[in-house]
């Protein structure tokens, strides 16, 4: 990865695409601590990230859920971690539970759901931290195309409802155009920034918020030509990677 | 009459399984009783003396005798309590060491390669070669037993918390770190459990070793106690009591260990997954 540097606004939702090996989930681990680059840094706020913390919440593609821990138990580590009152936590914990739409399930155990639900958890349990920046590596990635589209909804509704700065990596360009603020398209080898896509006022003049479901979105003409675009640049590096 | 495929299939799983098991108990009890029917024969038809072997029915006639006529002292309840007391104290001790201890070795590599090499070199030395020197240094009382029982108990506890630990899924303890899990939260709340499949086999394995590493000991250092009952059984030339010592000693660590295996296999079925 080379020259890779962006800035994520406040309350705003940035997606990352790339063909494989171009460093975005990299890039991520970077922002979470969990690996460090050789140059350069990664600031939250004022302060170089020097490791993991749950400022910097995950959600991972395999979900990561504590399997000896029930729905309700997974939601709370981090609170617990963090020290936060049993009575506030139990609120939170249940506040997320009902906007997740996990009620009834609070006493489950991971094994015991389904894969999009297993992700809505491992959604909760981060966002319950309301982290100063949220990061999800290619979070619905595992799950099968159908709950990966209501997954995609729910996550735009969440953002409606409770906006936070958010950290995205997908190789889906449709969901990364349906869901981000702005789309960072990035080349391979060395992994570097081709464009930095602007979809929210595309997304503002034409409308999409309007739309209940993502095939509505999909349908208009602005998120094809965005979506094309996008797919445009992937392709011209794959063609000159080829030679 | 395979033809009918699937349900002659079905019909024939749970057959087989039954059979499977009738034969079990048949093989099972059939082992038992060529053992003690040898034993039987052997003393009643005068091949070997009484004074060396006694028979099945006097080895129990003793146990009986000993579990109200007190011998070396005790009673023979009291002489297993003895026993249990010491290994209970040395097994907890050699867990509530043992188990952090792996876990931090499979979670740090700094710690890994500072304690290994002597780990590496103390785990060979079999417990009861531990016999000599815990007497050199505690005498002949409580604490010598559980040297060498903790001599035996340890090992498997540290390996198999260290191999708990290295086979965790590393994105559980990254989605830990990032949920702002530390230090002994990250141990008892996310290692610990997450290895405790592993841990609880490697409990097993350690209270058969410290079980066995206990008798040892008392056969040499005890006042109390199962071995120090069978080494007194032995110079009064009572090879009754040599034998009822023995069996004690293998049907209770048999119940440890089939307790410790109802617990391995209670945390293998429902443990998450």
């Amino acid at each position: 990865m080379d020259e890779v540097s962006f800035v994520v606004a406040e309350r705003e939702f940035v997606a990352i695409v790339g063909p494989s090996g171009c460093g975005k989930t990299t890039l991520l681990r970077m922002a979470a601590g969990l690996d460090f680059p050789t140059g350069g840094a990664v600031r939250v706020g004022d302060r170089q990230i020097d490791g993991p913390g749950s400022d910097r919440a995950v959600v991972f593609q395999q979900f990561a859920l504590f399997p000896w821990k029930t729905v309700a138990d997974n939601i709370a580590f981090g609170l617990k971690c963090r020290g936060t009152a049993e009575s506030a936590r139990q609120e939170i914990v249940s506040h997320y539970v009902a906007l997740m739409g996990l009620q009834g399930y609070e006493r489950a155990f991971p094994h015991q759901l389904s894969g999009g639900m297993q992700q809505r958890v491992a959604i909760a349990r981060s966002y319950a931290l309301e982290p100063s920046v949220l990061l999800m590596d290619e979070p619905f990635g595992a799950l099968d195309a159908q709950t990966r589209v209501g997954m995609q909804e729910e996550l735009v509704r969440l953002s409606r409802i409770n906006p936070r700065t958010v950290l995205f990596i997908t190789h889906s360009v449709e969901e990364a155009v349906y869901l981000a603020d702005r789309v960072v398209v990035m080349t391979r080898r060395p992994g570097r920034i081709r464009e930095i896509v602007e979809v929210t006022p595309v997304r503002r003049r034409e409308g999409w918020d309007a739309c209940e479901r993502i095939e509505d979105v999909m349908d208009q003409e602005s998120f094809v030509h965005l979506r094309t675009h996008i797919w445009k640049l992937l392709r011209e590096q794959h063609g000159a990677s080829a030679h | 009459m395979a033809t009918l495929g699937a349900p002659a299939r079905a019909h024939a799983a749970p057959q087989a399984l039954s059979d499977s098991a009738a034969w079990r108990t048949i093989a099972s009890t059939l082992g038992v009783a060529t053992f003690i029917g040898v034993w039987v024969a052997v003393t009643s038809l005068g091949l070997v003396p009484p004074t060396f072997l006694p028979s099945p029915t006097a080895v129990l006639a003793r146990i009986v005798d000993l579990t109200h006529e007190p011998y070396s002292g005790s009673l023979l309840q009291a002489h297993l309590l003895a026993s249990l007391r010491k290994f209970g104290l040395s097994y907890l001790l050699a867990v509530v060491i043992g188990v952090p201890l792996g876990l931090l070795m499979g979670r740090f590599r700094f710690v890994d390669w500072l304690v290994s090499p002597v780990f590496e070199g103390l785990r060979f030395i079999p417990p009861i070669a531990w016999v000599p020197f815990s007497i050199l240094w505690f005498g002949t009382g409580f604490l010598a037993p559980t040297l060498v029982i903790f001599a035996g108990a340890f090992s498997p506890c540290v390996l198999n918390a260290y191999r708990g630990a290295k086979l965790i899924d590393r994105q559980l303890i990254e989605a830990a770190q990032t949920l702002g899990a530390r230090g002994w939260t990250m141990l008892g709340q996310v290692m610990l459990p997450a290895a405790l499949p592993h841990i609880v086999a490697g409990l097993r394995v350690s209270a058969g070793f410290g079980w066995q590493s206990l008798i040892g000991a008392e056969l040499i250092v005890g006042s109390t106690g199962l071995g120090y009952m069978i080494v007194q059984g032995e110079s009064n030339l009572a090879p009754a009591v040599v034998i009822a010592g023995m069996a004690t000693i293998g049907v209770v660590g048999a119940l440890i260990d089939y307790t410790m295996r109802a617990l391995e296999d209670w945390i293998r079925r429902d443990w998450g997954r």
